[in-house]
């Protein structure tokens, strides 16, 4: 999850247009407002965080490394939304019992490769989608990622469901997360039809925390889903569903996250082939 | 950008992604065998397995419940395998009850020879034949002279009807019905004198609803409504003895009220009030600390001492004093799997500062080295080789099925469901002979007294890979060492024989007479000290000898030995005699 605030770089394409405002608030800081939320909400209610320190760890990292770099590259003091909301989807996402330099590092793994990995002035992956991918592949001995629920009841899911869908609706992404929703249903039926697995246990995994997070936040990130049309977005946010199908026959527990890190950038690499050949023409 | 910058990033980059190969050396705990001349040098002790050699052939068998079930059949008939440490005919030495669940299967009494070997007595003496569908399974079992006609008797908790066999002087046992659950789903059960009125006490630990019968559902809606906040297990039970056999079903009235889902318990005097405090370990949630308030009420602390937060799956309940500072530890045990759950074990530490009712925990396991075990289930202190200081024996596995083919997918997949779908097992993917988190190995952490446990287990013998449920130590043949015995689920049982230097030395305190439940002692040397307890069930389904046993490391003196006894008294014996078993008496 990068950010949800408007880009800092404004790409003149209709479906990319994100108000400047949101009720009455500058719609950078919707979603880190909303994220805190939805955080504050499930630690008081669940207590969902292992320690608020170690999502404090996540979040400081990833504001000092975004600071740093950009200092670095770009010589200015960057707007910190984007950092903040790498570094709390980290402190999330991430599970790591007792442990603070598994978020400090990954925070970091985050914000880095926004500067590292670019094409064309783009970064091409999800920071937080790749700095957890990275963690997953490399310290499955201290990393998993979240794999629990907002309690155990209907209701804290549909509040959350319901503000994420409004605030996302408002920032024009609803049809990325709507799309990506209606896919995962579909291709769980087939799934199911394939494993003769009960279709509750093939959708059982969007019911949980992670997928809300990953839904409203990852998928929907401005600065790493693509520009050219909505169209296109939605063909994108398809084919990740697709390829997180292939790797769900496979068995793999985090299919989601390498589904989005192996065709986020694909997707932007043809994207920032396409605006380009657009705007030459 | 400057060429110069760029190189900075991506060698930053690249330093960053190293960091966990370069981390992950730290995280390999030794693996590789040692012959025992070496492990023996190194850690002072090694273990060999002797089950089958000292007579002591059992295998557990799992129970086959209702076929509804099937699709999750060896995820739901997981447990039962237990085991008690006690000397039913006060000879002097220890004997193990094992416990079985298959229906029609046999519990076991291994009497000890005195020899070297074990001999199954339960069916001469009426305690073997407790497994039937009608009247349910075993899960586990407990010791205490609830008559206090000096010999102890006999707590089979059940999936069923619960059952209390009194002891007559070590030649036979006699059923008696003293009012407990006529059917509930018990997984953990103690004796403890919460009053402190000299009568054992009993506590009984709910999994399952009491109202399922598990042999026969009328629907398959019996799974946990959440994988780490559920609250619709099994009820608690608090039984006051009331003298004359009778029990008093308390538990409501002395502020015990919780339908998670427990798996274990032990009580120990954590206050400092001389009344024992009641730490539940639950699956599928917080686990639970009631602390007593001098034998009126227990006040559940579990939120105010830190302990009731971070949901996970609790699974084991023992008291230690890690730190040698008189203050007892609480380690629990958990799951963890590479990659995809990583709750890491508990252990949770009284915080310097607090004290009494106002007592603090921390959770400092990760800090300790003894987080990451794997489906981790009993655990046990003791002092393995008589160095002072109190290590950890550890079993884990849960289903040891096909080695080729793991469960995980699918279990991580409904894990995270709405309570909707994760609460019935209809909606659990088929396990189709797959393993989950099977053929794990034990760990035996070897405290080196600073704050630090090194792991150990295959360099000191211990190999097997069991899917290991209980565990309990016993100084099974008077040699001042600490043995182990684990009971397996689906799988033989296994008894780790200690051969432990003869540099280090050890005292030990046996009780003469009068029941050592909730006894303290401390002792003090080569200025040290360090706490014991003696529980009435502890670890996971497991109950330890009832002695206590110092490891004395070189020291050559012991400077005293403060003993309390459960009713409060206190006896204190100056310079007692190094390597050898003390009898204490009550002065009355």
């Amino acid at each position: 999850m990068s950010t949800n605030s408007a880009s800092l770089t404004p790409v003149k394409v209709s479906s990319d247009v994100i108000p400047t405002k949101m009720f009455g608030i500058d719609s950078r800081f919707i979603a880190p407002i909303l994220i805190t939320l939805i955080l504050l909400g499930g630690q008081i209610s669940f207590g969902i965080l292992e320690s608020f320190l170690q999502t404090a760890v996540a979040i400081l990292t990833s504001i000092i490394f975004e600071i740093v770099l950009s200092k670095i590259t770009l010589n200015k003091f960057p707007h910190l939304a984007s950092a903040y909301i790498s570094g709390i989807s980290v402190g999330i996402l991430v599970r790591s019992p007792d442990i603070y330099w598994t978020f400090a590092l990954c925070a970091a793994i985050s914000i880095t490769s926004k500067y590292v990995l670019r094409v064309k002035d783009r970064h091409i992956w999800n920071p937080s989608n790749f700095g957890i991918c990275a963690m997953l592949f490399l310290a499955p001995y201290a990393v998993a990622s979240l794999s629990i629920q907002w309690g155990n009841n209907l209701y804290a899911m549909a509040v959350i469901w319901i503000l994420g869908s409004v605030i996302i609706y408002r920032l024009k992404r609803f049809h990325i997360t709507l799309t990506y929703v209606i896919s995962f249903f579909v291709f769980s039926y087939f799934r199911s039809l394939y494993t003769g697995d009960p279709y509750f246990a093939e959708i059982a995994p969007i019911t949980g925390a992670m997928y809300q997070l990953f839904i409203f936040f990852m998928i929907t990130d401005p600065k790493t889903t693509v520009r050219y049309s909505k169209s296109a977005q939605i063909g994108v946010v398809i084919l990740i569903a697709f390829v997180e199908l292939i790797f769900r026959l496979f068995e793999v527990v985090h299919a989601p996250y390498y589904a989005l890190f192996i065709v986020g950038p694909v997707a932007n690499l043809v994207d920032i082939y396409c605006l380009s050949r657009k705007s030459g023409a | 950008m400057k060429r110069i910058t760029k190189i900075f990033l991506i060698v930053l980059f690249l330093a960053l992604l190293a960091v966990p190969l370069v981390v992950k050396r730290f995280y390999n705990s030794a693996e590789s065998e040692i012959d025992t001349e070496t492990a023996m040098q190194r850690y002072g002790f090694y273990f060999e397995e002797v089950a089958k050699q000292s007579g002591v052939d059992f295998t557990h068998l799992a129970p086959k419940l209702d076929s509804k079930l099937e699709n999750i059949m060896p995820q739901i008939a997981s447990m039962g395998a237990g085991v008690s440490i006690v000397d039913f005919n006060k000879d002097g030495w220890n004997d193990i009850y094992l416990t079985n669940s298959g229906e029609g299967s046999q519990n076991a009494l291994f009497k000890n020879n005195t020899d070297g070997t074990f001999s199954d007595v339960a069916k001469d003496l009426g305690i073997a034949d407790v497994n039937q569908k009608e009247s349910g399974v075993s899960m586990g079992a407990v010791w205490g002279d609830y008559d206090n006609d000096g010999f102890e008797d006999l707590l089979v908790y059940k999936w069923g009807k619960t059952q209390l066999f009194k002891n007559n002087g070590g030649t036979s046992f006699t059923a008696v019905e003293a009012g407990l659950p006529v059917w509930a789903n018990i997984n953990s059960g103690i004796w403890f004198d919460f009053d402190r009125d000299g009568r054992l006490d009993i506590f009984l630990g709910g999994y399952f609803p009491e109202n399922l019968n598990l042999w026969n559902l009328e629907n398959t809606r019996i799974m946990p409504e959440s994988f780490e906040y559920a609250k619709n297990g099994g009820r608690k039970y608090l039984y006051r003895n009331l003298g004359g056999g009778r029990f008093e079903e308390v538990s409501k009235q002395f502020g015990i009220d919780s339908n998670r889902w427990a798996l274990a318990a032990a009580a120990a005097d954590i206050t400092g009030n001389g009344f024992p405090d009641l730490f539940v370990s639950n699956d599928y949630g917080i686990s639970e600390l009631y602390l007593n308030d001098g034998g009126k009420r227990f006040i559940d602390a579990s939120e105010t001492s830190g302990i009731g937060f971070s949901p996970k799956s609790g699974m084991n309940a023992s008291f230690g004093d890690v730190l040698n500072d008189g203050q007892l530890a609480i380690y629990e045990s958990n799951i963890s799997e590479e990659g995809i759950l990583l709750q890491g074990n508990n252990l949770w530490m009284p915080r310097r500062n607090s004290s009494g009712m106002e007592v603090k925990f921390d959770n400092l396991a990760s800090d300790f080295g003894v987080d990451h075990g794997g489906w981790s289930w009993g655990a046990q202190f003791g002092d393995l080789n008589n160095d002072g200081n109190l290590d950890i024996f550890l079993t884990n596995g849960y289903v040891s099925a096909d080695r080729n083919s793991s469960y995980w997918y699918d279990f991580a997949k409904v894990t995270v469901g709405n309570n909707t779908i994760i609460g019935d097992a209809a909606n659990w993917s088929p396990m189709n002979g797959r393993s989950l988190s099977g053929f794990q190995r034990k760990k035996v952490w070897i405290n080196d007294g600073f704050g630090k446990f090194n792991e150990v287990a295959q360099m000191v013998g211990v190999n097997e890979t069991f899917d290991g449920r209980a565990v309990a130590v016993a100084d099974l043949w008077n040699r001042g060492v600490l043995d182990v015995v684990v009971a397996n689920q689906n799988a033989p049982v296994l008894i780790y024989k200690n051969t432990v230097t003869p540099e280090n030395g050890w005292i030990a305190f046996a009780f003469e007479d009068g029941n050592p439940i909730g006894a303290r002692a401390t002792i003090f040397w080569d200025g040290k000290r360090q706490t014991q307890e003696i529980h009435g069930g502890s670890g996971y389904c497991a109950q330890n000898q009832r002695r206590f046993h110092f490891g004395l490391g070189r020291a050559e003196s012991v400077e005293k030995a403060e003993i309390r006894f459960p009713d409060g008294s206190t006896k204190v014996i100056e310079n007692p005699e190094r390597n050898k078993l003390h009898l204490i008496k009550r002065d009355f």
